[in-house]
């Protein structure tokens, strides 16, 4: 339980797609002029992720990691269909967003207006193809785990286009010196928000990775000085013994 | 007559300055920024897209007479996808640190806009020469921005240029870190391409007011 709430906030925030690994830049800057128009691509790649991930985790699972073909014969231990990765994943992307588009329409066509354009634009978004291949680099253990993944580096999208949409609302009555307006600004922007984003880096460590490396440093050096084993003190013992019994002799 | 009329040397020049595919169509960011911090990671990048785009167009173009539109991104995504276990496999067996580096980035040059836009405004509508021109202009574009970003990243933020130290040697305080210079860290994490970035556009359309965009 406690690994998924982990996995969860760090997808979100840490690993944030857009502020830590730039995923989906295309259609964030593209998209982002409107709250409204945010809200709904941002849902939909949500949705796209919580169902692409997990089926390219067993892709990945079940028939494209070296080894994985083990389930059909003990013969087709040796090989390694890794290479195919790429092409597999982005056809399973780009099927998924057509099924989905086909069934969304069928059954519920209020939620097809709302999504609907923007589902083609997905399967070209790096977002979702970086979410699986991330999942397969980072070697998530279980399908459980990587629905989570898939949702909450879904959220954490969101998240961001929905900020910067809020922003550049705003900005729209600002003074921005003309050569920055628009694409510019947008860009210096999301780099400050990238650095906002990095300060929760420390989350989940419990501080930051300086203060733990000042750890180890103070524990590396206070090992050495562990006590000497005690047979080394009895023999020093015996040796001190033996010189003081020695002075008592010659002195007699 | 000469081997490029002035229409095709366009093709190739226009991507470079006043239509950059990074700065002024707004395609293919996500890649530009993220392995930016070192030079060797941004040649080896733009080289790989100039390959993808390059042949991509032609293969797109030789077909797009026998494509139907309903189905053509996932004809493109397959050509794409084709196109790029080339250059990951290429990358892994002759260059297997910088394969470690880039990392999935090689394979989000399938879902690089650049090369979907490049597909659907250019190579369905042009013959194979003219698309082969069009990618390789376009390549170079996206290519000279990661180089620039590259180039200032790497050398304010750790002093090096495809890993050669050019400012002297930060520990020993030799070279200009004897003067009291030091490496810029703030360079080196993500966001500062960002930054960078952005201020390319900044000087961009300060030189060419006609690119300024309405708020």
């Amino acid at each position: 339980m406690l690994e998924h709430v982990e996995l969860f906030f760090k997808s979100i925030f840490i690993d944030n797609m857009v502020f830590a690994v730039f995923l989906g830049m295309c259609s964030y800057l593209a998209v982002s002029k409107k709250v409204a128009t945010a809200v709904g691509l941002g849902a939909a790649v949500i949705f796209v992720l919580a169902v692409t991930v997990p089926l390219n985790w067993l892709l990945d699972k079940y028939l494209l990691q070296d080894g994985a073909l083990v389930w059909l014969g003990p013969e087709y231990a040796d090989y390694n269909l890794s290479f195919l990765s790429f092409i597999l994943f982005i056809a399973t992307i780009a099927t998924m967003v057509q099924l989905v588009e086909i069934v969304v329409e069928k059954f519920s066509p209020s939620l097809y207006n709302s999504l609907g354009i923007f589902l083609p634009l997905i399967a070209v978004n790096c977002a979702i193809l970086g979410g699986s291949l991330f999942m397969q680099a980072r070697e998530i253990e279980t399908l459980g785990l990587a629905f989570n993944y898939g949702v909450s580096s879904g959220i954490g999208w969101f998240l961001a286009i929905l900020a910067i949409a809020a922003i550049r609302e705003k900005i729209r009555y600002s003074n921005v010196p003309a050569p920055l307006r628009g694409l510019g600004i947008t860009f210096i922007i999301t780099g400050l928000m990238g650095i906002g984003f990095q300060s929760f880096g420390g989350m989940l460590t419990g501080g930051d990775d300086a203060a733990e490396e000042a750890n180890e440093q103070v524990n590396q050096i206070v090992e050495p000085k562990v006590i000497a084993p005690k047979e080394d003190i009895v023999e020093k013992n015996k040796e001190i013994d033996e010189e003081v019994i020695s002075y008592n002799d010659v002195n007699k | 007559m000469a081997l490029l009329s002035k229409k095709d040397t366009n093709l190739i020049l226009d991507p470079l300055a006043d239509n950059n595919p990074i700065t002024i169509q707004v395609l293919g960011i996500c890649s530009a920024l993220a392995i930016t911090a070192e030079l060797n990671a941004s040649l080896v990048m733009a080289i790989s897209v100039m390959f993808v785009l390059g042949a991509g167009n032609v293969v797109i173009s030789l077909m797009r007479n026998i494509i139907p539109s309903k189905i053509r991104i996932i004809v493109q995504l397959i050509v794409v996808a084709t196109l790029v276990i080339i250059v990951d496999q290429v990358l892994k067996a002759f260059a297997y640190e910088l394969s470690k580096t880039l990392a999935v980035f090689v394979g989000l040059i399938i879902t690089n806009c650049i090369i979907m836009g490049r597909f659907e405004a250019f190579a369905l509508a042009n013959g194979p020469w003219r698309s082969f021109l069009d990618g390789i202009g376009n390549s170079l574009g996206y290519g000279i921005i990661l180089i620039i970003v590259g180039f200032f990243r790497e050398l304010l933020g750790s002093g090096t240029l495809f890993g050669i130290p050019v400012f002297g040697d930060p520990i020993a305080k030799t070279g200009l870190y004897s003067t009291g210079y030091e490496n810029n860290g703030f360079m080196i994490i993500p966001p500062a391409a960002l930054i960078v970035v952005g201020i390319i556009i900044w000087v961009q359309r300060s030189r060419n007011p006609a690119l300024v965009e309405e708020n």
